[in-house]
């Protein structure tokens, strides 16, 4: 493997986000480690709870105090974004590393427009707004000029999840980290804003993560799968891998609680609940849910171990596809 | 031409009947705009055999407009809405209470239909009493404790808790446990999954079709989610802008849709599918299609 150091693109190494509690300290991302290269699309799938969005927000660094990052590394085309201080970070948010939120109707300022919202962005960055570059940006995510003019409540819901992609697009970040993006919308709505998020990102090469916990989705728009659950990541791999054959009963749950087309009307949810993180079984977080658990697993925390480059999984079971149940 | 729905002499008046009904928002004394939120339809709900019915359709179509006309909450002004014949906004207090009791709603935010000063087991203990179906609270909580069983809750986990110490799926499950408790004949689902996780989706919408065939009651799915009415649903009414575009039998309208913005809607689905990717356009290549043009212009203000 190649020292992460010389890599493009994203490096996260075992990175570990700790909430102290009165009696423990419950980690919300555990030991999480993946790469994302330059014009990459990684998928992060799992329940609430499994620290999707916590992943995120600790690579944007916006992890709420009491709760900390604890441990690990991240970073981005060479650059320790841990290391920068506060004043670099928040320079580099939306310059270096963007977010885009999922409700976009709660991310706008309602009292201002388009326009002046992209400004301020651009602005409070420290650069020039240039005279055509509001109308580009929009233009970038196929809305008419004249949206600049608008108030947010004046949008409907797409328009308004395009404005955000346009902001988030504005200084050409490195990394665009997308949570949900698109849940509250329809399919068409959908396709279109995770195409013009698609096509930009094409354009930038910019590394990009896609939270959300809709596989078709996953399937639909990205290169690679990382599933995460209980804070840790459980299985990582290309989609076509993953998906034709994963490796994790987790992920083959997730799989077969989404219907397809010839499925209809076939059910299959995942029995029981998370596991609240302050309580986790000693052994695998997934045991007590999983049909395959044996007596190692309700012991042992099984490790990540690569299965075949660029693809891992922390279970103990023998390293096989695992099948849908009849 | 729209038959009314009580011209069937010989058999009982459906259970809940639209027949004409529409709704046009503003027009008041600020507001000279009008905007035609639905176009007159009809539609009826049996009570013989009770359906799932799906309507989808995206923000702004009306959807929910339609769902708020079914549940009584907004007077149509055009056209009618009968329950077992009689014209709902005319009815008398106690058949009324009935009326409110039978058709029976599912919001999509699970959150804001608790009232967050009560313990979850207000919001099912209250109506029992209130509708006369439980004597002594200790009766009320027995029956409340076995709803949730059936929906795959434990009470002992679930009851006595305050709606913020439960999560979204929990707390929708609750809701759907709810219906349960009421029987009613009649329930409108509004976008009841959307707040919920992909596998929690499948749970609940489990638990919403489980309603419908082993308890009989009839089910209004008003969804923006094609793929979840096309697994649930029996009919199918595709909205747009207010008007029923194409309706019929879901597996006919999802696999042989007729009219373009369905055609566009199935189109769109992400399915899990590595082999069904979406639409014409893969999205990995990621070019910009004449449709997601089209459909900008379309909506710009």
């Amino acid at each position: 493997m190649s020292a992460p150091a010389k890599t493009g693109g994203l490096v996260v190494e075992n990175l570990t986000v700790a909430y102290p509690l009165a009696t423990a300290t419950v980690l919300g991302v555990d030991g999480v480690s993946f790469t994302v290269r330059p014009g990459e699309r990684l998928g992060v799938v799992g329940e609430s709870g499994s620290g999707k969005s916590t992943t995120a927000l600790a690579l944007l660094r916006l992890i709420r105090p009491p709760g900390r990052i604890a441990g690990g590394r991240v970073m981005l085309n060479g650059t320790d974004l841990r290391g920068l201080d506060e004043a670099g970070m928040r320079a580099a948010r939306l310059r270096v590393v963007s977010y885009i939120p999922q409700g976009a109707m709660n991310s706008l300022n309602p009292v201002k427009t388009v326009a002046a919202q992209m400004r301020d962005a651009i602005l409070d960055h420290g650069e020039r707004v240039a005279p055509d570059a509001i109308a580009r940006a929009l233009e970038g995510v196929d809305l008419p000029a004249g949206t600049a003019r608008l108030f947010p409540h004046q949008l409907s819901g797409g328009m308004k999840q395009r404005v955000c992609i346009a902001i988030g697009m504005l200084l050409r970040p490195q990394l665009i980290i997308a949570d949900e993006p698109t849940s509250a919308l329809d399919v068409v709505t959908q396709r279109q804003v995770m195409g013009t998020l698609g096509r930009l990102q094409t354009e930038t090469g910019a590394c990009l993560i896609l939270i959300g916990h809709d596989m078709g989705l996953m399937v639909q728009f990205v290169d690679r799968l990382a599933v995460m659950y209980a804070g840790r990541l459980v299985e990582l791999g290309g989609i076509e891998e993953v998906f034709a054959a994963p490796r994790h009963p987790y992920t083959r749950m997730l799989i077969d609680s989404v219907p397809t087309f010839e499925n209809r009307g076939h059910f299959v949810g995942i029995p029981g609940t998370t596991p609240s993180l302050a309580r986790l079984p000693p052994g695998c977080a997934f045991a007590p849910r999983c049909r395959f658990a044996m007596e190692l697993c309700r012991q042992v925390v099984p490790p990540s171990r690569e299965v075949a480059p660029g693809r891992s999984v922390a279970c103990h079971l023998e390293d096989v596809p695992l099948a849908p149940p009849a | 031409m729209p038959r009314p729905p009580d011209a069937r002499p010989d058999a009982r008046p459906p259970l809940l009947a639209l027949a004409g009904a529409g709704k046009t928002y503003g027009g008041g004394l600020f507001h000279r705009n009008t905007v035609p939120a639905l176009q007159p339809l009809d539609l009826v709900v049996d009570g013989e055999q009770p359906p799932v019915i799906a309507v989808v359709g995206e923000s702004g179509s009306g959807k929910t407009t339609l769902g708020n006309i079914l549940l009584g909450l907004i007077a149509p002004d055009t056209g009618s809405i009968r329950f077992e014949g009689q014209d709902v906004w005319s009815l008398g207090r106690a058949a009324r209470r009935g009326f409110r009791r039978d058709v029976q709603a599912i919001t999509q935010d699970p959150f804001s239909a608790y009232n967050p000063f009560y313990t979850v087991d207000h919001a099912l203990t209250v109506p029992l009493r209130e509708f006369g179906l439980a004597r002594r609270h200790a009766q009320a909580m027995e029956l409340a404790a076995a709803a949730c069983d059936s929906v795959g809750l434990n009470p002992a986990d679930t009851l006595g808790r305050y709606p913020h110490q439960l999560s979204g799926g929990q707390r929708q499950r609750l809701m759907v446990a709810r219906a349960l408790l009421l029987r009613p004949r009649v329930l409108v689902a509004d976008e009841p999954v959307s707040m919920v996780d992909a596998s929690l989706r499948a749970t609940i919408l489990g638990n919403i079709v489980t309603l419908n065939r082993t308890h009989g009651i009839a089910i209004v799915y008003i969804t923006h989610d094609i793929v979840t009415a096309y697994h649930v649903a029996d009919e199918v009414l595709v909205l747009h802008r207010g008007v029923v575009v194409e309706r019929g039998e879901a597996a006919d309208v999802i696999g042989n849709p007729a009219h373009d913005y369905t055609r566009l809607l199935v189109s769109s689905i992400p399915w899990p599918d590595l082999d069904r990717r979406w639409g014409d356009a893969d999205l990995r290549g990621a070019g910009r299609d004449a449709a997601t043009t089209s459909k900008i212009q379309e909506t710009t203000p």
